[in-house]
């Protein structure tokens, strides 16, 4: 009998010891920095909040932390779309002034990987500029830094939140550096592919209701021929 | 040291390696997937009918007038913001009338910078396509559209999108009529898809 509880005891904590190994392994997670930081393209900078409620518009399966806005908008609780959310959002330019709107769609990715540190998703912005025109960007992203730095840690609270400093590129393809694709579609961005990044700057984060401070940051590289006006 | 201790140790290794296993094997995301109806076609294309019924399908409708938007309660920019554009997001089905993605389509008359309608369509197992239609429609009420660009299913295909609205039966009460999109896709050099 003492060698079957010593067996059991063993087993239990060699798989807590391997998870806690992983949660915390420092060679996996997000950069702080953008690749696009030593771009020598033009740059656009779109800021948005990225807390729900303060989107025009988020929907998901409803039965998610993040309760879908605005009221009486219809949910996503088909299977095939069961693991997916839908926002749509003002974009500020880099000076805080209204730039336009995108709307962005956002799955869970079956290439998420937790034992190297990947929580994929499969993201695209469909984004409208008033006076410069439209493009699409395709991405993944990987919220692996921010389970594990942010809503992990708001869970084991006794608050049943988090509070903290948490900047990280969230984008890290399909492009080779880790960047998204850019495709233009009308106006100046007409025929245009580039590259751009999504980081994600927060502060607080509530296990009832979601992000409480939350900025997401899209960085676009423009290619010189498609002039921007930011 | 004594036996209880090895067997505690011999343990420990056993649960690593069974939580790495775990770990490893076990899908952490697992889609649900609808068989893709196409049609195969002579030129070694394909075509996909994707269906939109109004009004069930309908997410989200952003007009230039706020107040007309859907739902009610949405705060949209309107007018001071985007002019005459106008957004709405749907969800998607295939010709079985099963939902298999999301979709946006943004549209505008007297854009500063060039007059646009276009589609962002999303299916979470496959990629999204993105399509650029043409501002007039044939005599027949059909616009032609182009796929700019694809993700994962979608990368390497090019061709098009026709996108038709056929009106509802007159004694369909509840129906406001359905958008057909088909999508005519090909591979690159010939290869089939």
């Amino acid at each position: 009998m003492k060698y079957a509880i010593s067996l059991l005891l063993g087993l239990v904590t060699g798989a807590a010891l391997f998870v806690t190994g992983v949660y915390h392994n420092p060679f996996v997670g997000n950069a702080s920095v953008s690749p696009l930081a030593v771009t020598n393209d033009r740059v656009i900078d779109l800021g948005f909040s990225a807390v729900p409620s303060n989107g025009l518009l988020h929907t998901n399966n409803g039965e998610t932390t993040i309760t879908p806005y605005p009221e009486r908008v219809a949910e996503l609780w088909e299977p095939a779309v069961y693991d997916t959310s839908v926002f749509v959002t003002r974009l500020e330019s880099g000076r805080g002034t209204d730039a336009g709107v995108g709307i962005k769609f956002l799955s869970k990715s079956e290439s998420t990987r937790l034992l190297k540190g990947q929580a994929i998703a499969n993201s695209a912005w469909h984004i409208y500029l008033p006076g410069q025109g439209t493009l699409m960007i395709d991405q993944t992203e990987n919220y692996w830094s921010y389970l594990r730095d942010i809503v992990i840690p708001a869970h084991l609270s006794s608050g049943d939140n988090w509070r903290g400093t948490f900047h990280r590129v969230m984008t890290n393809g399909p492009s080779a550096l880790g960047t998204a694709r850019v495709t233009g579609g009308s106006g100046l961005f007409a025929g245009m592919t580039s590259e751009s990044v999504e980081l994600l700057r927060a502060e607080g984060y509530s296990t009832r209701s979601g992000p409480v401070s939350m900025q997401g940051n899209l960085t676009l590289a423009i290619p010189s021929p498609a002039v921007a006006q930011d | 040291m004594s036996r209880v201790i090895k067997t505690f140790f011999l343990g420990l290794v056993l649960g690593a390696i069974g939580a790495g296993t775990l770990m490893w094997k076990m899908p952490a995301v697992d889609l649900h997937r609808e068989s893709s109806l196409v049609t195969v076609q002579p030129n070694g294309g394909n075509v996909e009918e994707f269906r939109i019924n109004l009004p069930r399908d309908r997410i989200m409708v952003g007009l230039p007038d706020p107040n007309s938007s859907i739902p009610a309660a949405l705060d949209w920019p309107g007018q001071v913001l985007l002019g005459d554009m106008q957004a709405e997001l749907f969800k998607i089905r295939d010709r079985n009338d099963t939902v298999i993605g999301v979709g946006s389509r943004i549209a505008s008359a007297s854009e500063a910078s060039g007059p646009f309608i276009e589609w962002a369509l999303h299916f979470p197992a496959r990629g999204t396509m993105y399509v650029k239609l043409e501002m007039t429609p044939s005599e027949d009420g059909v616009r032609n559209g182009l796929l700019m660009s694809g993700t994962r299913e979608f990368a390497k295909l090019s061709g098009g999108l026709r996108e038709e609205f056929v009106a509802a039966a007159p004694d369909d009460e509840e129906s406001q009529g359905r958008i057909r999109l088909n999508a005519m896709l090909v591979g690159p050099l010939g290869e089939s898809e």
